[in-house]
């Protein structure tokens, strides 16, 4: 037999039946929120349809929550609506859902690993983009749309179209001060958030290796951001050590079997790639965008580009209008932008590693006064409970930031967090659309460390700088 | 789903590359619990002067006249011309439903992202991908005519220019056949009951500690 890469793997033990090239994949996992599922479940009511396997639906309102205090539940009443909508949904359906107040709740994504309702091996699914996320754990996982939720949740199936393969290797150590976060911007950099198109993307590399799941997750929360609707990581003792455990791990009896599996997730020596992109991990430093797409981006010792030095007329014309949106003249040094918000949250870097990273550069400083607010949004319940554990929420707190509520928050700006328009935010999160964080909002996607040191400088800075 | 077999219809052009799915229809309409009406607030950001909520009266709301959809000559249009990766970011299916709901059933553009691309078949609307330099001779000739139509025909998977030029584009077979007839996806995956159960059964013996 020939060598086969991980997505290979993955995607193969999972086809239930093929025909010219379409295949039926079984899906193990099914996350639900509650912005993409209501019309799901409604088309499943209409047809008089049932859930084809409960189990293996797991639900948790994230988008709308809010993140300041919970006792008078949510103030907008569409907002409202839509919890309580998919509240009663799993209720009618008898799906499992981590409500509000639960201290499992928290993003969909942080939730599902945190659980170990992630596990390597599996296929995982949910009505949103960053389901990339879960690739981490040597998963095939992805984002799909409301018709194709309700099309899992019937069949416990999916259409699918095998896609190609890319790795992408990065090799060496990275940096003090640099981080996955980096990783996953620099790469977007390179190829462009058009470069993964019709790809499933493997890291790998000893850089890759040598990150934290947290830090695979962070990266392969981003693949989606490179164009590519999975990203995914080999199994080690990393991915095993993680899952050890947690609550939907495999029982002690079935945990052998299980990891002798998984211990087979990874690409075979000489298996065929259809694209190869390589990076040094020691060429990689602090990551800033300066525009509305992720691929616009430099190092923070950068500067903002100048649309007079490109050829393309597309190209340049997507440079002005970027430059406009944000509110930024061409070369102007990245460390000499003022900031107004800081966010450190999201599916992107939300997890405890992150906190603690923005933590050790806020520890002993305070936010600047031209900021108007730094607010850190911790995952989930449990996420946020560990970092009180830990005492993160003093330091944040002492440093000047707001302490929050779990949930996606100013990733999106769904529930009441956002940027009046203008406002420029140094963001952990994942897009920097125009609107992406509030109509006018101007978004800078950078680590947790990069944000923790914006907000205590009041503008970008180079984060070495303050732990030298 | 509504079937798509051949479209006669006046082309609109939105000359930006990297469209996505939070321009298409911003974060504030995700909140509806329903399928239909997201068409008045499709490019709810780039379309209007004001900030748009949900519930607003749109038609009271000030339109930027900048903007293609607003100018008189593009009123109707049901196809939608655009630059690559039209469609990136969130997985938003409503985003096709602002389209649709809008009246737009083709799209052409040089890329799609690729969830994009996948949730406009579930929808009855077709994505074409033409080569860079042809949807650049479209854009010229759409802006350069009033009244300018396409014809798109799935059956020969071609589009027919007003001044007769043809154009080839591909299209799955199977997404062909779905959309050709309007077929619902999950129907045609019932029809394999026995097979998914099979699989499963296979699964939960190798695999228990996926069913815990």
């Amino acid at each position: 037999m020939s060598a086969k890469t991980l997505y290979d793997k993955l995607f193969d033990s999972h086809v239930v039946r093929e025909e010219n090239g379409t295949a039926l994949i079984y899906i193990d996992r099914h996350l639900v929120h509650e912005v993409t599922s209501p019309q799901a479940f409604e088309g499943l009511k209409i047809a008089g349809r049932k859930l084809w396997r409960i189990s293996s639906v797991l639900a948790v309102p994230d988008h709308n929550v809010p993140t300041t205090d919970r006792s008078q539940g949510i103030a907008d009443p569409i907002s409202r609506l839509q919890v309580e909508t998919l509240d009663q949904n799993c209720s009618d359906f008898g799906v499992t859902e981590f409500k509000m107040g639960d201290d499992r709740q928290g993003i969909v994504h942080v939730m599902g690993p945190e659980q170990g309702a992630t596990l390597p091996g599996m296929t995982v699914v949910c009505g949103d983009s960053h389901t990339s996320t879960h690739g981490a754990f040597g998963a095939l996982a992805h984002g799909i749309g409301t018709s194709e939720v309700e099309h899992v949740m019937a069949t416990q199936c999916l259409v699918q179209k095998k896609s190609k393969a890319m790795q992408v290797r990065v090799e060496g150590k990275l940096g003090l001060g640099v981080t996955a976060k980096d990783i996953a911007l620099a790469i977007i950099g390179r190829i462009g958030t058009a470069g993964g198109t019709g790809y499933a993307i493997e890291f790998a590399g000893s850089a890759i290796r040598g990150l934290s799941m947290e830090g695979r997750m962070t990266l392969c929360n981003m693949a989606i951001e490179a164009g590519a609707r999975a990203g995914m990581v080999a199994v080690d003792d990393t991915t095993i050590d993680y899952v050890k455990g947690r609550p939907y791990a495999p029982r002690a009896d079935q945990w052998e079997a299980a990891i002798a599996y998984w211990r087979t997730l990874h690409s075979d020596e000489g298996a065929h790639f259809d694209a190869v992109v390589e990076l040094k991990a020691e060429e990689i430093e602090p990551q800033v965008t300066w525009g509305t797409s992720p691929e616009m981006v430099t190092a923070v010792n950068g500067r903002v580009p100048d649309p007079a030095q490109e050829n393309d007329p597309t190209k340049r014309g997507g440079i002005e209008r970027a430059l406009q949106y944000m509110g930024l003249t061409a070369n102007t040094p990245i460390d000499q932008i003022n900031i107004d918000k800081v966010f450190i949250g999201s599916c992107t870097n939300s997890r405890i590693e992150d906190l603690r990273a923005a933590a050790a550069v806020a520890k002993g400083k305070h936010v600047a006064p031209n900021v108007k607010l730094a607010m850190v949004v911790p995952g989930s319940g449990l996420v946020k409970a560990q970092a009180e554990q830990e005492g993160l929420d003093k330091i944040f707190k002492e440093a000047g930031f707001e302490w929050r509520e779990p949930g996606c928050s100013m990733c999106l700006a769904m529930n009441a967090d956002r940027l009046e328009p203008g406002e420029r935010c140094a963001s952990t999160s994942n897009r920097n659309f125009e609107g992406r964080q509030g109509p006018g909002g101007r978004t800078h996607l950078v680590s947790p460390e990069m944000a923790a040191a914006a907000a205590v400088t009041g503008h970008f800075v180079d984060v070495r700088q303050l732990l030298n | 789903m509504e079937a798509f077999t051949q479209l006669n219809g006046l082309a609109v052009p939105l000359d930006r590359a990297n469209v996505d799915t939070d321009a298409i229809i911003p974060k504030q309409f995700l909140k509806s619990i329903k399928r239909a009406g997201f068409g008045p607030n499709a490019f709810d950001e780039w379309r209007y002067l004001d900030h748009g909520e949900p519930g607003m009266d749109n038609s009271q709301r000030p339109l930027n006249p900048d903007f293609p959809l607003n100018q008189p000559r593009y009123q109707g249009a049901s196809v939608l011309l655009a630059r690559e990766n039209f469609g990136c970011g969130s997985s938003r299916e409503h985003a096709p439903w602002a389209l649709l709901d809008y009246g737009f059933r083709a799209i052409i553009a040089p890329s799609f992202a690729d969830i994009f691309f996948n949730n406009c078949f579930k929808n009855g609307i077709l994505p074409i991908i033409l080569s860079a330099e042809n949807v650049d001779t479209l854009f010229r000739e759409v802006e350069a005519t009033e009244g300018y139509k396409l014809l798109v025909d799935l059956t020969s998977q071609t589009i027919t220019t007003p001044q007769g030029a043809v154009y080839a584009f591909e299209v799955d077979a199977f997404r062909k056949h779905c959309l050709l007839n309007g077929l619902d996806d999950i129907g045609l995956t019932l029809q394999h009951v026995n097979e998914i159960k099979a699989f499963e059964a296979n699964r939960k013996a190798s695999q228990p500690w996926l069913f815990n």
